[in-house]
């Protein structure tokens, strides 16, 4: 077990490394000027050039990629993130602010989706044929092509300006400071993002736990249970369900970097404040720093739900313990 | 034989099994599943239809490129009617048109990123079942850093790295497409690696690049046609969410991003068509593309699509 551990954790530190060397490239090549982005258009017009090279001096902005990428990866192991631009606060504390939000909306529109879509496809599946099975699977495919954010906009238009039950976006009530925030308003208005985030998740998850539910109905040991005496339903639930928890717990969780990418959109939509809402802002304002630390989190997000995965599958699978499969 | 002739010779064969109707089924135990056969007339009518439907948006969306942009300030902010479909917005655009150059454009970028992608994962893909190990574990790894950073995300970085707009949507939606299709081209090709009909083409003394041309291509080309298809759905999606979040096409041109973006704004004085139908237009053409890859995969991969 240690040495899995181990193992894994080299991986992660090896992935981290690649992700920061490319992500941290990757702004590096980008044209917006650091300079001009941080003291602003009307500022930067004013200056002399030689202020100019001075700032880019202070903020090392003239020095070669690769002594920035060390310096930026010396800083960062001892915590030190950088200055966000926008936030005018450290990468870290604005991370942290707002980790907890977009976490708190994956968790529930994960949980949501998992638990429906595993209900609706285990239904659809033992009623293979029938209308409710016809509606899910029109449902899902229909699901499927459906745009996030376009989802999102439809949610909005029902439920906050023509119904008038939810506010038009952020998370906390205007003229509240965040300490007064109750657990009731965060929830409030957590509700429409996760539901737009659950319904449209659902339909992987759902069609596959049917095809799955279709084919372990088939098996032979449902069959014994049958000739026994049970029911289908009976036969389901003592010997089926946990045929068909397994890979949905894993394509669950093989989704949360999907989910990641839903939460960018719709945070953007219903101005929820979120990592995806401050990728966004990053991205438009030129905040370099900010950007390579909000992509280094969602890689740990991604890399925590296949880990979750694999430790998953080997908790319940006891073939896949056994078979010493790599963590 | 018509269709109908062998469904009926079927059906008249003994199969043991005529009382499994759904009546009586609590007393079936194991009633065989049913094998789905498919229609190929079918299949090859749908796909053949939705391709053209979606060149026709293509073609018809370009022509009009000039005409979404017309301004008339005359009629602005008008809900739709039958002059115009979709409604027009705050500069008296006709939303339809917008909304059809909008999927043009998208679908032109959904080819630039299939033709890249597919390349990508082709080349990538055989030399990693080809190449040995090396650049088996190399591919492999590539693969998984592409996947280790939300797509979103990555597209993000990308666009940023390349100064956003036109150029920085495009290869993003381009070059970051071929992960999954790689892999079914590694292990399509690992397959065929270990056919008999390879080993005897390698012992008539043909040449690695014979048979890679000659057996290889032939053997992984329809999923790759499959997959090539089925991957404008993600590129389209991808594209109009990233102009949607403003890194993308520049607001000057018609993009189904640019305009829900836009509808975003007015949403709250209840111009419920601006974002209404552009979407629903998006998940139509996006439904096309599904529907004529599942048609198409059913016509070169029976096997697989009858399961």
């Amino acid at each position: 077990m240690a040495k899995l551990i181990g193992k894994q954790l080299l991986k992660f530190i090896a992935l981290m490394f690649a992700v920061s060397v490319v992500v941290f490239f990757l702004v590096g090549l980008s044209p917006i000027d650091p300079v001009q982005a941080n003291v602003g258009q009307a500022a930067y017009a004013a200056l002399s050039p030689e202020k100019k090279a001075e700032l880019a001096t202070y903020w090392g902005t003239n020095l070669p990629i690769w002594e920035r990428y060390l310096n930026w990866l010396l800083a960062a192991l001892q915590g030190d993130w950088g200055i966000s631009l926008r936030f005018n606060q450290p990468v870290t504390a604005v991370l942290a602010q707002r980790a907890g939000n977009t976490l708190l909306l994956m968790l529930v529109a994960w949980l949501l989706s998992g638990v429906i879509g595993l209900f609706m496809g285990i239904v659809a599946g033992m009623k293979k044929g029938s209308g409710f099975d016809a509606f899910v699977k029109g449902y899902c495919f229909v699901l499927a092509s459906t745009p996030t954010f376009w989802f999102g906009l439809i949610m909005l238009m029902i439920f906050a300006v023509w119904l008038g039950w939810f506010p038009l976006g952020f998370s906390v009530p205007i003229g509240k400071s965040a300490a007064d925030v109750t657990l009731a308003d965060t929830l409030y208005h957590l509700i429409l993002p996760a539901a737009t985030l659950s319904i449209v998740g659902v339909a992987n998850i759902a069609l596959h736990t049917r095809e799955k539910t279709i084919d372990v109905m088939e098996s032979d040991y449902i069959r014994f249970a049958q000739a026994r005496g049970m029911s289908r339903w009976q036969a389901l639930r003592t010997h089926g369900l946990r045929n068909l928890l397994l890979p949905a717990i894993t394509l669950q969780c093989a989704s949360i970097s999907e989910i990641f990418g839903g939460s960018v959109l719709v945070e953007q939509v219903f101005s929820y404040p979120g990592l995806g809402q401050a990728a966004v802002t990053a991205g438009i304002g030129g905040d370099a720093a900010l950007l390579v630390g909000i992509a280094m989190v969602s890689a740990v997000i991604v890399f925590g739900g296949n880990l979750l995965a694999n430790i998953l599958y080997r908790v319940v699978d006891p073939r896949i313990r056994q078979g010493g499969d790599a963590l | 034989m018509t269709n109908e002739e062998i469904k009926q010779a079927l059906g008249a064969a003994p199969t043991g099994h005529e009382h499994h109707d759904h009546k009586n089924r609590a007393f079936v135990f194991h009633s065989p599943l049913k094998v789905k056969t498919g229609n190929r007339k079918k299949s090859l009518i749908v796909s053949v239809l939705c391709l053209v439907a979606l060149v026709l948006i293509a073609v018809v969306g370009a022509l009009l490129m000039t005409q979404a942009s017309a301004t008339d300030l005359s009629v602005k902010n008008q809900a739709p009617s039958l002059s115009h479909l979709f409604g027009t917005d705050q500069l008296g655009r006709d939303m339809f048109l917008r909304t059809v150059s909008g999927l043009s454009t998208s679908i032109g970028i959904g080819l630039i990123a299939a033709a890249v992608s597919s390349v990508i994962a082709l080349v990538l893909g055989s030399a990693a079942a080809l190449g040995g190990k090396k650049i088996d574990t190399f591919v492999t790894w590539l693969i998984d850093l592409m996947m280790s950073v939300p797509h979103i995300v990555l597209l993000i970085l990308i666009s940023f790295a390349l100064g956003k707009g036109f150029i920085g949507v495009t290869v993003g939606v381009a070059i970051t497409h071929w992960p999954s299709l790689c892999r079914v081209v590694r292990a399509e090709v690992l397959q065929v690696k270990q056919s008999r009909y390879v080993a005897v083409a390698r012992q008539m003394g043909q040449s690695s690049v014979q048979i890679a041309l000659r057996h290889i291509l032939p053997a992984v080309f329809p999923q790759l046609l499959v997959g090539l298809i089925l991957l404008f759905p993600h590129a389209i999606l991808h594209e109009a969410a990233i102009t949607f979040l403003g890194f993308g096409l520049p607001p000057e041109m018609p993009a189904i991003g640019v305009i829900l973006s836009e509808a975003m704004s007015h949403l709250s004085m209840g111009a419920w068509w601006l974002a209404f139908f552009p979407g629903l237009a998006l998940v139509g053409v996006v439904m096309l593309f599904d529907v004529a890859g599942q048609c198409i995969r059913s016509l070169v991969d029976p096997h697989q699509a009858q399961r």
